[in-house]
């Protein structure tokens, strides 16, 4: 596998519009004769479509749900960052890529990222002309706040569902260009293969969800915007239908996975409560700013939190970090929830939570300030929980968010099967191994609205595609094998129900392993283990899970089947690249590489590289390859919270 | 975070797709915590059927965070059930007790034909955004943000409008069957900006048409709508309709 990561030569203030200038174009004439398939309509793919459309070219666009508009994308709430500096306050492209770049723990590639920060200031400009509702100053303009520890208040916001807004605007230049014509626009249909003819990507084979219905379509270029992995844990804050299949498919067919380790887990989400639960909800970082982080010192104390008098209170993170405090970031407030649980001081009835505590801000500032702040979120927990943060502290307890591995891409974001293209949360490129707040819904419109484009035609223009159509040999042998896997599914299920196991109990059982051993922190022995167990659980999955129905209809069951078994696949490299990097860096902490403090130690002689792991076949170890990373404008600086 | 549990009994809308014809089936189920979602309720209720060798129950459903708009049903007679402003997602089982006999049916529509149990097809929403639900702008070329100033009064009631999340729980609500609070609340949040401006004629009678064309019925003020949409969308985004259309018919 050939690692070229194509980065443009110069200055690198000035590699972008070199690059620009320097890529083939495509004729508006000509574009009307190429086909696009773009898959996801989140804010990756549906910017990509749109914006596909708008110059000229013949889009076809897939999505699992009923409506483009309700992709994952849709539930993010903090904000989108740029480099406006509208607030004066020394923000500037240099920064933000800076920032973003030692967010990253040094392990992005630094063109990448000094062009998503180049870009990120169009973003506003061009979301703001379609009509999104951004929060305004009294004056009129862009109103902007600090997220995630940020120095300047860069981050862009509409109340708290700025992904909503984001994603509306784009999925309405999408609508609108599937008024064109211009997009056909396929909704509940699923894709469960990549098609190459002469090694590249020429289509896909999809199902309808609605009539169980396989198909082939062909294209001259296949753009994946098919978002994140987290869901391999089963709990996590993404949508339900999140998932691997797109990529791994992709995966399975020579696209190279870059960092499948790298997981970001939030710290502040709603804790499990039940066996029965699905979804983990994710209660904004800024509650930080406020809330005070505390346990009971003493394991096993079940009091209720007005009963702990303040000496009996550990604020952990005040006197572990005294700097920082509350708002260390992601990865630590996490690493540190864990500990505190694990020592047996969690609360609440798992004992799986810490508290966040507002009544010291409550009592400075008043109930009215904090409501003011805070107010929405307050309601929402106690949707949820039916307990009043006014009244009790929260509890918190860390979950699965986002994934910063993907696909590896190279600075025109294709993967190493040429034509396919990957964009957003599926590929790697620019979050390294700790994203930072508000970066994700930059990169995404970053690359759907003003790189893939360009990207693209430097694609068609220099390479001749021979013509190919939908019922031609590699589409029809794509399909029967996809017919194969969906009867190998079902074929468990023959014979009833009776001593099997449903879906969702493997999933759950793949969850908790990787959870418990390829989670917050890991270590070698736990990670050789789960790679011992992997197999039994796949073994369990192939030989006992239990799937209603068929697949010639509405299927639900099979859906999530089809996923798991990705996932299943998937987790082997997730588990391996965890174990191949002996590194702690960013989110990723192996317990073996810490500092004399217990902080994360990175070891930039040894892992200062990607790693992206091939797929050898079926049952065949995968091999790694290594991407290394060259810093010539930022020297990687170590890590203190202290 | 109580831990109590409740037992109920179900009666769900049951139709193999678009063609069969449906009817309820009732369902005992047992020890139900009141922590739970209603779907994940529906889900302990499916992990039964499924172990018992029985088809579950489909529903729609992704964020469980009520943002995307794709849960729904009706519950006892109303859309997303019994708490206001709640999707069905964020509906907590707590809300219930032990003995309660649920109905659970689909969002009943013209336009929203069944395709399987709880499972609606309600693309004729997007339809009507693709009339014209859209600031007709192209990729790039935008001018700086900050040179379109709007009151923050403005946007905050542009972003009360926008904050609707296409569930189709008005329609479904609505004795005839009208599409106005999610059309209106579109055509409203473009009309309030700047930026809607040079299209808000045409996008005024391009949607109304377009929610004609689908077969959606006409507002006469039932307000129901307003009652059960779970994000508080006002029908005051109705009138603002009714008058965009009147002056864009009249005075073009
Ligand atoms: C609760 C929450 C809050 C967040 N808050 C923030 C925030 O404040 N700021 C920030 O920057 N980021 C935030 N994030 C992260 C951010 O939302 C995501 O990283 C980003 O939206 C991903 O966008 P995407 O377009 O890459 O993919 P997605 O939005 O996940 O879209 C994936 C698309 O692919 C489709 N798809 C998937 N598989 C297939 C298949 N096999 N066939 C057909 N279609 C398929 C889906 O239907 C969907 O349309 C948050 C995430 C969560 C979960
Ligand atoms: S107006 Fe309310 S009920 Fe209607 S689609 Fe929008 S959010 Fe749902
Ligand atoms: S599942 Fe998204 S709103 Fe309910």
């Amino acid at each position: 596998m050939e690692l070229n990561a194509n980065i443009p030569s110069g200055p690198l203030a000035e590699k972008w519009d070199n690059h620009r200038f320097s890529s083939k174009l495509v004729n508006p004439a000509n574009r009307r004769k190429y086909r696009i398939i773009v898959v996801g309509t989140g804010l990756a793919g549906a910017s990509a479509s749109a914006t596909l459309a708008e110059q000229g070219y013949e889009v076809s666009t897939f999505c699992i749900q009923d409506s483009p508009r309700r992709a994952h994308s849709i539930a993010a709430q903090g904000g989108i960052n740029a480099a406006k500096n509208y607030q004066n306050d020394g923000d500037s492209i240099q920064r933000l890529f800076y920032d973003t770049i030692k967010g990253g723990d040094f392990r992005s590639r630094e063109a990448n990222v000094y062009r998503l920060a180049q870009v990120s200031n169009n973003i506003i400009d061009q979301c703001v002309a379609q009509g999104v509702p951004f929060a305004r100053e009294y004056g009129g303009t862009l109103a902007n706040r600090s997220f995630g520890g940020a120095q300047v208040s860069r981050t862009f916001y509409a109340r708290g569902q700025t992904g909503q807004q984001l994603l509306l605007g784009a999925y309405s230049a999408l609508s609108r260009q599937i008024k064109n014509g211009k997009v056909t626009m396929h909704t509940r249909q699923e894709m469960m293969d990549l098609v190459l003819v002469d090694g590249k990507a020429r289509g896909i084979v999809t199902r309808d969800i609605i009539s169980g219905k396989l198909s082939s379509h062909s294209a001259d270029a296949v753009i994946l915007a098919t978002g994140g992995y987290g869901n391999a844990y089963f709990l996590s804050t993404n949508a339900m239908a999140s998932n691997v299949t797109a990529a791994w498919r992709a995966h399975k067919k020579g696209a190279g996975f870059a960092n499948p380790c790298f997981v970001q887990i939030h710290p502040t989400c709603i804790p499990v409560h039940g066996h029965f639960q699905s979804k983990l909800t994710l209660m904004s970082e800024s509650l930080r700013n406020d809330g005070r982080v505390w346990v009971p010192k003493k394991p096993g104390d079940s009091r209720r939190p007005g009963s702990i008098p303040e000496e009996e209170r550990d604020y952990y993170l005040e006197s572990k970090y005294p700097s920082f405090g509350n708002l260390v970031p992601r990865d630590v407030a996490s690493r540190n929830a864990k500990e505190q649980c694990d020592e047996g001081k969690g609360v609440g009835t798992t004992n799986l939570a810490v508290y966040l505590d507002f009544a010291e801000a409550i009592q400075r500032d008043g109930k009215a300030t904090i409501l003011k702040k805070y107010g929405n979120l307050f309601q929402m927990y106690e949707k949820i929980t039916a307990s009043n943060p006014l009244h009790e502290p929260m509890m918190i307890y860390p979950a699965v968010h986002y994934t910063m591995g993907g696909l590896w891409v190279d600075y025109n974001l294709m993967t190493t099967i040429p034509g396919l293209f990957a964009i957003g949360e599926c590929n790697f490129s620019d979050h390294g191994a700790n994203r930072l707040g508000a970066s994700a819904l930059m990169q995404g419109l970053a690359d759907g609205y003003f790189i893939v484009g360009t990207c693209i035609a430097n694609y068609l223009g220099s390479n001749p595609l021979a013509t190919v159509e939908a019922s031609e040999q590699p589409f029809t042998e794509a399909l029967k094998q996809v017919q194969a896997n969906i009867a190998r599914l079902l074929k468990s299920s023959e014979g009833g129900p009776e001593g099997k196991l449903t879906v969702d109990e493997i999933h759950k059982e793949l969850g908790l392993l990787l959870w418990d051993h390829c989670g917050m922190a890991r270590n070698k022995e736990g990670l050789e283990k789960a790679l011992k167990e992997l197999p039994l659980i796949q073994k369990k999955f192939w030989d006992t899970v239990y799937i209603p129905g068929t697949g010639e209809e509405l299927n639900q069951s099979l859906e999530r089947a089809g996923r798991l078994a990705d996932f299943l696949e998937f987790a082997e490299i997730m588990i391996r690249d965890a174990l191949a990097r002996e590194e702690s860096c960013g989110c990723h902490l192996r317990e073996e590489s810490q500092t004399e403090e217990n902080e994360a130690k990175r070891d930039d002689a040894g892992y200062s590289h990607v790693s992206v792991w091939e797929h050898m076949g079926d049952g065949e170890e995968p091999t790694l390859h290594k991407e290394d990373l060259i810093f010539e404008n930022v020297t990687p600086s170590q890590r203190s919270y202290k | 975070m109580s831990i109590d549990t409740i037992d109920l009994s179900l009666e769900i809308w049951r139709q193999k797709d678009s063609k069969a014809t449906g009817n309820f089936e009732t369902y005992a189920l047992q020890n139900i915590s009141t922590g739970m979602s209603f779907l994940e309720m529906l889900d302990v209720l499916n992990e039964n059927l499924t172990r018992a060798g029985k088809d579950p129950v489909a529903f729609d459903h992704d964020c469980r965070e009520g943002i995307c708009g794709m849960c729904g049903a009706v519950i006892n007679g109303v859309a997303h059930g019994p708490e206001p402003e709640t999707t069905l997602c964020q509906l907590h089982m707590r809300h219930f007790k032990t003995g309660d006999t649920l109905v659970i049916e689909p969002f009943r529509s013209r336009a929203f034909p069944i395709r399987k149990d709880l499972i609606t097809d309600r693309s004729a929403l997007d339809r009507i955004i693709q009339a014209g639900g859209y600031v007709s702008v192209n990729t790039g070329g935008t001018p700086d943000g900050n040179t379109i100033p709007i009151p923050s009064a403005t946007a905050e009631l542009a972003m009360d409008a926008a904050s609707c999340i296409g569930c189709g729980a008005c329609v479904a609500s609505c004795p005839n069957g009208a599409a106005m609070l999610f059309t209106g609340a579109k055509i409203s949040q473009l009309c309030l900006l700047p930026q809607g401006q040079p299209e808000r004629t045409e996008r005024a009678l391009a949607m109304v048409k377009a929610m004609d064309t689908e077969g959606f019925g006409n507002c006469t003020n039932e307000r129901e709508c307003e009652a059960v949409c779970p994000k508080g969308i006002s029908i005051r985004n109705i009138a603002r309709m009714n008058k965009e259309f009147v002056k864009a018919t009249f005075f073009g």
